[in-house]
């Protein structure tokens, strides 16, 4: 299989990923794999593939498909356990305002700041119709 | 118990209550319990006003101030400001023309409809008829390249039969394999089955296992899945919150699928608000709408709907099928993928469940089920799909008979028997390389353990239509192995080392390339597919360019070919080799040997009691049996044989002039000292006809040649007797049927006849014949 064929066949605009590891698409081989030489990080997308993805949809009319990839591409950041948490907080009824807030916060710090809008958001709503936990 | 009722009910009422369709359940409109498909009373009339910075302080009747949730989240990043305006200005049916015309261009309308509110669009598109509808969908669904999804479970979580039931739905070209669990805790082992499964024979399908969305998450990011679907969302406040989640928090989890490189497509779908009692006294469509407009405004890529777990809520009230499909539009009217539905069983009636899915199928979708059940119908662990293996055959010729790619192509029994053992063999192999059965005595029986019994669940499950055909693995082996996947973090790596150091190779390449595909990214845009060379198919890469005849999707040549070579078809070439086998030196049972000899041209008898028998020109020179199987010599002896119990002589011709059994018979009868004969077609087509008659208006007919017995033959023939005696016999009864036997047997008579046609002489007379054993 060709390296473009691994790519998935669309590498256009010269973008050439790499994993989140830093390991160009090119190393991912199965003689690299049963070798030992790969480890989860190398089969995990890099959040400059998410940006260069989110530029392709928002190219082709889809700017919340662009969105959406954005807060993927910061979320890349954050171990998996931290985002499922942040997923729960974000259920109704179970974070108080300055809960979530301080969500925002934590995002911001991880330089997740569309992320960290995306919860404000929530919290200013959430408040109106009655969905944060009672202080 | 009828004895005190004095109204005796119509024989036809009685018979219609037995029919399937009355076994469904049926309600009266009814606005205030949202049962209303389109329209209710209490939909909000479409608005929007936005202020100068875009920000939208009216929908659809609500000020901001009264937004509920669903409303804030769609004005807050729901519509595309720049044409709100204009498409909400727009009168109603000026829209519904833009979608449905073949000559405005697809972009146009997608842009037009990112500014129309839910209200706006729910309305414009319920202006659509049914096959307005369908030629909106072949323009406006996202891909261009019609695309399929498989159910694939069992009742027992059994590993083995789920890895071959996966590779048996990849051979069939299903291209996302969908798996779930009876028993919660069996999950990790589905999955990695059907991972393993997924990659047998050919590679890029991609896999899910629809579970609880913590567990499903998880199963993703090790890459024990490739794609996520049961991203649930509602269109009434109150149903989304008792589902324990806002649009923000889904919209937060589309964000973590696409950040660890997954797809997902979250699922909506109609009757759902309805079935939980608050859908605020507004139609199915109106709040599947909304939802369908949060699903943008969340940034997901694609929407499952179509009805769903609603379907039969929809499909009950007046309009309901209609519903489900314009569901599916507003997907794609949203620039979205449309993972079509008829997932669910929506009717007992095999007429009905199939009208619900035809006019999606001819209209094509970027999936035209979200879950074909790919297994039998009782091993659906989602319940029975609308479509399911025992409908596989019917769908396959579906396609054939219009031409369409369902995306489906026939399989062999050799490719498919070898597709099964390799996959069952492989997640064996796996299972075992990985520590997750087999581990001392532990080991459950047949499972693990034991190499001969492996080997015999191996065939087993090759062989097996589903579950009920094997013998339970222990179901506690099963827990075990999930636990241990769970447990140990076993991931997409492991998979890949399992298979390579157990010599699945092939497969090991192919798990990894869908691991090397989340990495790429390129299957994150809209409708995304893998082909089998692992090419990404997706608006980006093959989009929709449909408009009207000659463009858009056209069914390739080969592909089309594909679809014709059902296993069914059969040449005439066939027919000849089937028909060889009863020609003399073969084994063809008492009338082996038998052989008709030509003695010279027949010419007019004189014995009064001579009644001929005239066969056609192939019969026992190329065709040897009768549509019902019989041998063309016992047909013959059957016949002679009821002649001479009449009284009668019978004398063999051969006609060879026609392949009209009304003149094979006349001229026969025009030969006979009794002036009588019968008449015999190779296919065993007979009648009786009498000399002077005109050629269609003979005496006695068989004609319904698949169901005649050698005992028919005989009664024929004694009726011959009879008229050529002067006697008036009871007509022979052609024995009846309802089946459609002119389906079964047509395209073979076309074959019958034309090789009749080919052994026939223009001109040429009549010949004596004579038997010979």
């Amino acid at each position: 299989m060709s390296g473009a064929a691994a790519g998935g066949g669309f590498s256009a605009g010269g973008f050439s990923a790499r994993a989140l590891s830093g390991r160009p698409i090119e190393q991912l081989t199965l003689d690299a794999a049963v070798r030992g030489d790969l480890s989860p990080a190398d089969l995990r997308v890099h959040p400059d593939t998410l940006r260069h993805q989110a530029e392709i949809a928002e190219a082709h009319g889809n700017p919340q498909l662009g969105e959406n990839l954005r807060r993927a591409a910061e979320l890349t950041a954050l171990p998996d356990d931290e985002v499922l948490e942040i997923y729960q907080t974000l259920r109704p009824g179970r974070s108080t305002a300055a809960g979530l807030a301080k969500v925002a916060e934590r995002l911001d710090a991880a330089g997740a700041p569309l992320c960290a809008a995306l919860v404000r958001e929530a919290a200013e709503v959430y408040a109106r119709r009655g969905l944060l936990k009672p202080v | 118990m009828d004895n005190d009722d004095p109204v005796k009910r119509l024989g036809r009422f009685e018979a219609l209550d037995k029919r399937p369709v009355n076994l469904d359940g049926f309600a009266e409109r009814d606005d205030e319990a949202g049962l209303v498909a389109f329209a209710s009373a209490n939909d909000p009339e479409p608005s929007v006003a936005l202020e100068a910075d875009g920000r939208v302080i009216e929908l659809d009747g609500h000020a901001a101030a009264d937004f509920d949730l669903i409303d804030a989240f769609i004005a807050a990043r729901g519509l595309d400001p720049v044409v709100a305006e204009e498409a909400n200005a727009m009168d109603d049916v000026a829209f519904a023309r833009l979608i449905v015309d073949p000559n405005v261009p697809r972009a146009k309308v997608v842009r037009l409809a990112a500014g129309a509110t839910p209200e706006k669009l729910a309305r414009v598109v319920a202006l659509l008829r049914p096959v307005e509808l369908q030629m909106a969908v072949s323009k406006l669904r996202v891909r261009k390249t019609p695309s399929n999804q498989a159910h694939v479970t069992n009742r027992l979580d059994d590993p083995l039969l789920l890895a071959a039931d996966a590779a048996t739905a990849v051979a069939y070209g299903f291209r996302e394999v969908e798996t779930t669990v009876p028993v919660n805790a069996d999950a990790p082992s589905n999955a990695l089955a059907v991972l393993i499964g997924s990659q047998v024979g050919a590679g890029g399908a991609l896999t899910q296992c629809s579970i609880e969305e913590a567990l499903e998450l998880e199963l993703g990011l090790r890459g024990l899945t490739t794609y996520a679907e049961t991203v649930s969302i509602y269109g009434t406040e109150k149903v989304f919150i008792d589902g324990d989640d806002t649009p923000w928090s889904k919209a937060f989890l589309c964000s973590a699928y696409a950040s660890r490189g997954l797809k997902m497509r979250v699922t909506s779908g109609g009757g759902a608000e309805a079935l939980m009692g608050a859908a605020e006294g507004r139609s199915m469509f109106s709040l599947e709408s909304r939802c369908v407009a949060q699903a943008r405004a969340m940034g997901a890529q694609g929407v499952q709907n179509g009805g769903i777990d609603g379907a039969s809520v929809v499909g009950c009230v007046p309009g309901g099928m209609r519903e489900l499909l314009a569901e599916n539009l507003l997907v794609m009217l949203r620039d979205l993928e449309s993972c079509s539905g008829n997932d669910a069983l929506v009717s007992e009636s095999d007429m009905r469940r199939t009208a619900h899915t035809v006019p999606l199928f001819l209209a094509g979708s970027d999936f035209l089920f979200s879950g074909f059940g790919s297994i039998p119908r009782y091993d659906n662990m989602f319940g029975p799909s609308n479509f399911n293996a025992e409908d596989l055959d019917d769908y396959l010729v579906l396609q054939r008979d219009w031409g369409v790619d369902g995306a489906l192509r026939p399989v062999t029994e050799d490719g498919l028997r070898a597709v099964r053992e390799r996959a069952a063999r492989a997640c064996l192999a796996v299972y075992r390389e990985l520590g997750l059965v087999g581990a001392g005595e532990a080991a459950p029986a047949g499972f693990g353990g034991d190499r001969a019994a492996d080997e015999a669940r191996v065939e087993d499950v090759v062989v097996a239509e589903g579950s009920k055909d094997i013998t339970p693995p222990d179901p506690q082996a099963i827990l075990e192995a999930s636990g241990a996947i769970m447990a140990r973090q076993l991931g997409i790596l492991d998979v890949v080392r399992a298979l390579w150091a157990t010599g699945f190779e092939e497969e090991a390449g192919r798990v990894l390339a869908m691991g090397r595909a989340r990495v790429a990214g390129d299957y994150l845009q809209t409708a995304a597919i893998f082909d089998e060379d692992m090419r990404c198919l997706s608006k980006v890469t093959d989009p929709n360019d449909y408009q009207g005849p000659g463009t858009g999707y056209e069914v390739p040549a080969a592909r089309l070919e594909q679809i014709a070579a059902i296993r069914q078809q059969r040449s005439r070439a066939d027919l000849l080799a089937r028909h060889a086998a009863g020609a003399p030196g073969r084994d063809a049972g008492a009338a082996a040997g038998f052989r008709l000899l030509a003695r010279g041209e027949a010419r007019p008898g004189t014995h009064p009691h001579e009644v001929c028998v005239g066969v056609s020109p192939a019969l026992a020179t190329k065709l040897w049996f009768t549509m019902a199987g019989l041998h063309v010599g016992d047909a013959l002896a059957a016949i002679v044989e009821g002649i001479e119990s009449g009284g009668c002589v019978a004398r063999l011709v051969r006609v060879r002039s026609t392949v009209d059994l009304g003149v094979i018979g006349l001229t026969a009868a025009e030969l006979a000292g009794s002036g009588v004969a019968v008449g015999l077609q190779a296919k065993g087509t007979a009648l009786i006809h009498r000399k002077g008659l005109a050629p269609l208006a003979c005496l006695d007919l068989l004609s319904i040649a698949p169901l005649l017995s050698a005992g028919m033959y005989r009664e024929l023939g004694a009726n011959a007797a009879g008229y050529a005696k002067g006697l008036r016999p009871a007509p022979v009864r052609n024995p009846y049927t309802d089946q459609a036997i002119e389906a079964r047997y047509h395209a073979e008579v076309v074959a019958l006849i034309a090789i009749e046609r080919g052994e026939s002489v223009p001109g040429a007379p009549p010949l004596d014949l004579e038997v010979e054993r």
